[in-house]
């Protein structure tokens, strides 16, 4: 069992992980159609913010593995990201339902330049953590 | 004087306003406005120091005096036909023809002979509002040339003009000590009012010999400080009209002149007169085609920060100012060419409308100036309807005015236009009802029913709420009408939907009836409870299917059902030295989520609160903020204050009477390398260029910050394309383009040289209140400082000598610091002061969404002195002359305890007495026979007519 729980965890983290890149994808192309005008803000937040919890959870969940098995080195890569999302949640502006994006303030170039960039980091992070949890 | 026939005159295509037309009547475009202001120029007489000054001074007006007002037809053009109109081949100057800014406000000296006022007047933005003529409706268009049509209406609602600027905004030469070193010019003075006279540009042997040199050369000289005198001469031979308009709206004195060249340098530890005694001109555009400059945007529909756009954005980095635009879209006008045609011309590539500023390959292409598309250029648009001939393109008013109006086919809507909707929805809970808004508020629908913009098919709605909901039915079948109370607010519905929103002219006793009724009905109410949210639901709902106007009259905070507010404001902290962004944010956002719905669905919600306790303004913003609609606020409103009574009856006087446009979006595109960064005001923005008015009025300004993306160093030119589309009342599809052309600066000091400092404090403010919305007020503070020193520093750079004991600022700044610390006492940012939330969230709107001049006017107020009123020049406009005292520093040392002052904030007018004044000005002014004696509530009218 003690040799056993942390091989399963990273099979659960690279499920999760996959999981997490499908959302970091979603999510780049998603900036991308705002800023090429292809849809309204609207519909895109509507259709954005009901993810964001999912992969705040699914990303916990696979540290809570990590803590559980004693992975502290995976568990130490995923802290920062960890400490951002809370960071990023708490600060969101004041929304009745569960999300992060305000279609009102969404298309400010400013915060569409930096919810693309997050959308890139994320992925690129996503993926060279799934190839981590692949040989680790 | 027939003001119908001078319009007619004055306008290249013209149309008859009202009448149907038998046949379009083109007119020779008699240039009749030039000779005009000649007149006027002669009769001024110019201030006491003379010395400084050229003899005969042409101080042209853009307004007129008030008595056109009056007229059916309050177009900015009193000459007669009779007069020296001198005929010109060009009709530029009629299309150029001044326009009038921002809703109609009285001049603190205008009033003097015509208003009744009381002296303190207090209004928002409607002294002088007339009742505004119909525009004609679009049947009137007359038969079609071979598929191109023009009509230059006299569009309807604009009669709004300004009295305001007319007398005291008349600049005066600045005094002797700033500008010692100029010498008089006399030859530009000939050019320059030739060129008015005339129209178009003096030929050559009136300027001076520096002409062509200036004007082949791609660049103006830079770094040369004794540049003003140098140049002036050709500089201003070398203007065409549009800029000489401009100028000699500006004393035309040397110093006048040297100043526009704007190349001074100021010290500002050394220079205390900085401020112009008359008004703060905008640097004019220089650009390198003179055609290009007369046709450009008026400073008042169109400004930009930066006068010359950088080539980089390290040098726009470098100059540490903001780039960005400011806009009036949908501002009264005088003059306004409007075009009917099947097709309008745009780029194919970008949707750019054609404009002054494209240039013409041959006959049949014409290049692109956003996109640098190559386009074809339709066989029609060679057809010049005034001589009916084929020809060159340059002579259509798309070509010849920067601000046009396009009467839009029906390939522009989505849906048939909709007809004008209004719903009022009007707090009647114990606070409402004791404030007694509701009398004025009927009293003023009720005379100004038949004035309400709109057709045949316009419709009303009534709705009341406190703590439950009340309908009114007004069907044509009953007699009289017939209330519905709805109880449960928190599952909103709407009662026999059929007859709440009923056809104004179908039902127009009933609501007459109804206006009459509902003062008496709800003249006291013990009812606590305000449903707001619910209200504005069941409103909505009402307008769901056609879009329109909600108008809300709240008065206390909302506290039941969906959308209330917990009471936050913390008296006790109103002095704080910080207001967090937690204060200044909403606590919820059911309000914005349903201004979103309202946006969707084309409805605008406008917002006076009327309130005498805390209303939580920031929270209930957000329904006027992101659905195009406007707000008011008149804190501590009372029944029994005859100021507020007054203000409340103006405002909404012009509230129900200005022009609306529905369903409207607007378009900003700027030339490629630039993008727009972020916008301010109140809409939604659907996408990167796009914003969504659900209504728009012409009360509303905008601003946009502009990023540099690319190099800018291969093109001469930048332009900027402000395109709205809306529904007018009458029913038509209409868009409004605005085109503004602006030059590339390669150089830092021409960048700092052409800054417009009233435009960057314009943006600044708007910056500032987002920086507070996202952190504190503290930092926005902290930023306005940081602007003033990264100016001045970058300033510096271009010094190569500068003494340590100097502060430095370029002609074109040095109101910046001025401007800034008005900005730290305003309301919206000051501290230490006691400020109610509601006021500091009202007055950070304002910044948000006035217009720059009215803007300008709040941040930083014209103060005259009145006691020695007689000792200042008088201006003649017509049969009347009116004095122009100087404005003042708002600064103590120049207050005297003996004299009088009128303080002119665009909102109020205080007269400021001195406690020493002495009985004779006392008895003279106010009939009283000593300063203890004034009566401060019932000074009126009259005091100025005395000084009179
Ligand atoms: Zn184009």
């Amino acid at each position: 069992m003690p040799f056993n729980f942390p091989a399963l965890s990273y099979i659960i983290a690279l499920f999760g992980d996959a999981i997490l890149i499908f959302f970091a994808i979603f999510h780049v192309i998603a900036f991308d159609e705002l800023k090429t005008d292809y849809k309204n803000p609207i519909d895109q937040c509507n259709s954005l913010n009901p993810l964001v919890l999912p992969e705040y959870i699914v990303h916990m969940v696979i540290n809570l593995l990590f803590l559980m098995s004693g992975q502290w080195l995976s568990l130490c890569l995923n802290v920062p990201l960890i400490a951002y999302h809370i960071n990023r949640y708490r600060t969101r502006p004041v929304m009745s339902r569960p999300g992060l994006y305000d279609p009102t303030s969404i298309m400010n170039a400013d915060v569409l330049s930096m919810c693309q960039r997050e959308g890139w980091i994320k992925l690129a992070f996503y993926l060279l953590s799934f190839f981590y949890y692949l040989y680790g | 004087m027939d003001h119908y026939a001078a319009q007619k005159l004055s306008q290249g295509f013209t149309q008859l306003p009202q009448k149907p037309p038998l046949a379009t009547s083109h007119v020779p475009p008699e240039l009749v406005n030039s000779s005009q202001q000649h007149n006027i120029s002669q009769n001024f007489i110019p201030p006491n120091d003379s010395l400084l000054k050229p003899t005969s001074q042409p101080t042209y007006n853009y307004t007129f005096p008030p008595t056109n007002q009056v007229g059916s037809y309050g177009v900015g053009i009193t000459a007669k036909p009779s007069g020296p109109s001198i005929s010109s081949p060009v009709n530029r100057v009629s299309q150029e023809e001044p326009i009038s800014s921002g809703p109609p406000r009285t001049n603190v000296l205008g009033i003097i002979p015509y208003s009744t006022e009381p002296a303190n007047i207090i209004s928002q933005s409607s002294l002088g509002t007339r009742t505004v003529p119909s525009q004609p409706p679009n049947a009137l268009q007359p038969p079609r040339q071979p598929s191109v049509q023009y009509g230059s209406y006299p569009y309807g609602d604009q009669t709004h003009l300004q009295n305001r600027t007319m007398a005291v905004s008349r600049p005066s030469p600045p005094s002797p000590n700033i500008q010692p070193q100029y010498v008089q010019p006399t030859a530009s003075l000939r050019n320059q009012q030739y060129s008015n006279q005339y129209g178009h540009r003096p030929p050559d042997n009136f300027s001076q010999p520096q002409l062509n040199h200036l004007y082949s050369s791609p660049q103006y000289p830079q770094d040369n400080l004794s540049g003003p005198t140098q140049y002036s001469g050709g500089y201003y031979s070398g203007l065409s009209e549009d800029v000489m308009n401009q100028m000699s709206n500006l004393s035309v004195t040397q110093s006048g002149y040297n100043r526009l060249w704007g190349k001074d340098t100021y010290d500002l530890l050394k220079c205390r007169d900085i401020l112009p005694s008359g008004r703060v001109e905008p640097p004019a555009i220089r650009l390198q085609q003179e055609l290009y400059e007369a046709n450009n945007c008026s400073s008042e529909i169109f400004r930009c920060t930066l006068t010359k756009i950088p080539e980089t954005k390290s040098l726009l980095d470098k100059s540490r100012l903001p780039l960005g635009v400011l806009i009036h879209p949908f501002k009264d006008l005088n003059q306004l060419s409007v075009i009917q045609c099947s097709v309008i011309v745009r780029c194919r590539a970008c949707r750019t409308y054609i404009n002054p500023f494209v240039y013409f390959i041959d006959t049949k292409h014409w290049k692109c100036n956003l996109c640098f598309r190559v386009n074809d250029l339709p066989g029609e648009f060679e057809y010049d309807p005034l001589t009916k001939t084929y020809g060159d393109p340059s002579r259509r008013p798309e070509i010849k005015s920067a601000t046009i109006e396009f009467i839009a086919p029906s390939e522009y809507m989505v849906r048939p236009p909709q007809p004008a909707a209004y719903v009022f929805v009007i707090d009647i809970s114990r606070l409402g009802a004791e404030a007694g808004y509701l009398k004025i508020f009927c009293e003023t629908l009720l005379s100004q029913l038949d004035a309400l913009p709109g057709d045949s098919r316009t419709a009303v709605a009534f709705i009341t709420f406190d703590s439950s909901v009340h309908f009114y039915s007004l069907a044509d079948i009953q007699s009289q009408p017939h209330q519905m109370v709805v109880v449960d607010i928190d599952d909103m519905f709407v009662p026999c939907p059929d007859n709440l929103l009923v056809n104004l002219s179908e039902c127009l006793s009933l609501v007459r009836d109804l206006l009459k009724e509902l003062p008496n009905k709800y003249s006291e109410s013990f009812e606590t409870g305000s449903a707001l949210g619910p209200a504005l639901q069941a409103a909505y709902k009402l307008l769901a299917a056609t879009g329109g106007r909600i108008t809300v009259f709240q008065s206390c905070l909302p506290n039941c059902g969906s959308g209330s507010l917990p009471a936050r404001e913390d008296p006790s902290q109103r002095t704080a030295d910080n207001v967090t962004q937690a204060m200044l944010n909403p606590v919820t956002d059911f309000y914005k989520k349903l201004a979103l719905d309202c946006s969707g669905q084309q409805i605008a919600v406008d917002l006076f609160i009327l309130n005498s306790q805390f209303v939580d303004l920031a929270s209930l913003c957000g329904v006027s903020r992101f659905s195009g609609g406007c707000i008011y606020h008149f804190p501590l409103f009372s029944i029994k204050n005859s100021q507020h009574i007054d203000a409340l009856q103006r405002t909404l006087q012009r509230y129900l009477c200005r022009k609306i446009g529905f369903e409207s979006v607007m378009r900003l595109r700027c030339t490629r390398g630039l993008s727009i960064h972020t916008f301010h005001g109140n809409f939604f923005v659907r996408s990167t260029d796009l914003l969504s008015l659900p209504n728009v009025n012409p009360d509303a300004g905008f601003g946009m910050q502009v990023s540099i993306d690319e190099n800018l160093n291969d093109i001469q030119n930048v332009c900027f394309q402000a395109a709205l589309l809306y529904t007018s009342s009458k029913g038509e599809r209409r868009i409004r383009v605005h085109t503004l052309c602006l030059p590339i600066a390669s150089n830092l000091s021409d960048v700092l040289h052409s800054a417009d400092q009233q435009c960057i404090i314009g943006l600044l403010a708007k910056m500032a209140v987002d920086r507070c919305h996202q952190s504190s007020l503290s930092d926005a503070r902290e930023a306005f400082v940081n602007v003033v020193s990264d100016m001045l520093s970058a300033y510096r750079l271009t010094q190569s000598s500068n003494p340590s004991s100097s502060l430095l600022a370029p002609e074109s700044l040095r109101l910046l610091p001025l401007y800034i610390l008005a900005l730290l006492k305003h309301v919206a940012f000051r501290i230490g002061q006691s400020t109610r939330l509601d006021d500091r969230v009202y007055a950070m709107c304002q910044m948000k969404t006035l217009p720059l001049q009215q803007l300008m006017q709040s941040i930083y107020p014209d103060l005259y002195p009145v006691h020695n009123i007689l000792d200042y020049p008088e201006l003649s406009l017509g049969d009347e002359t009116v004095v122009q005292p100087p404005r003042l520093h708002l600064s103590a040392e120049r207050i005297d305890s003996q004299g009088v002052y009128l303080l002119d904030d665009g909102e109020t007018l205080m007269i400021y007495v001195g406690h020493n004044i002495t009985p004779a000005l006392a008895s003279a002014l106010f009939n009283v026979p000593s300063f203890a004696s004034i009566n401060p509530n019932i000074v009126s009218y009259e005091i100025l007519y005395y000084v009179k």
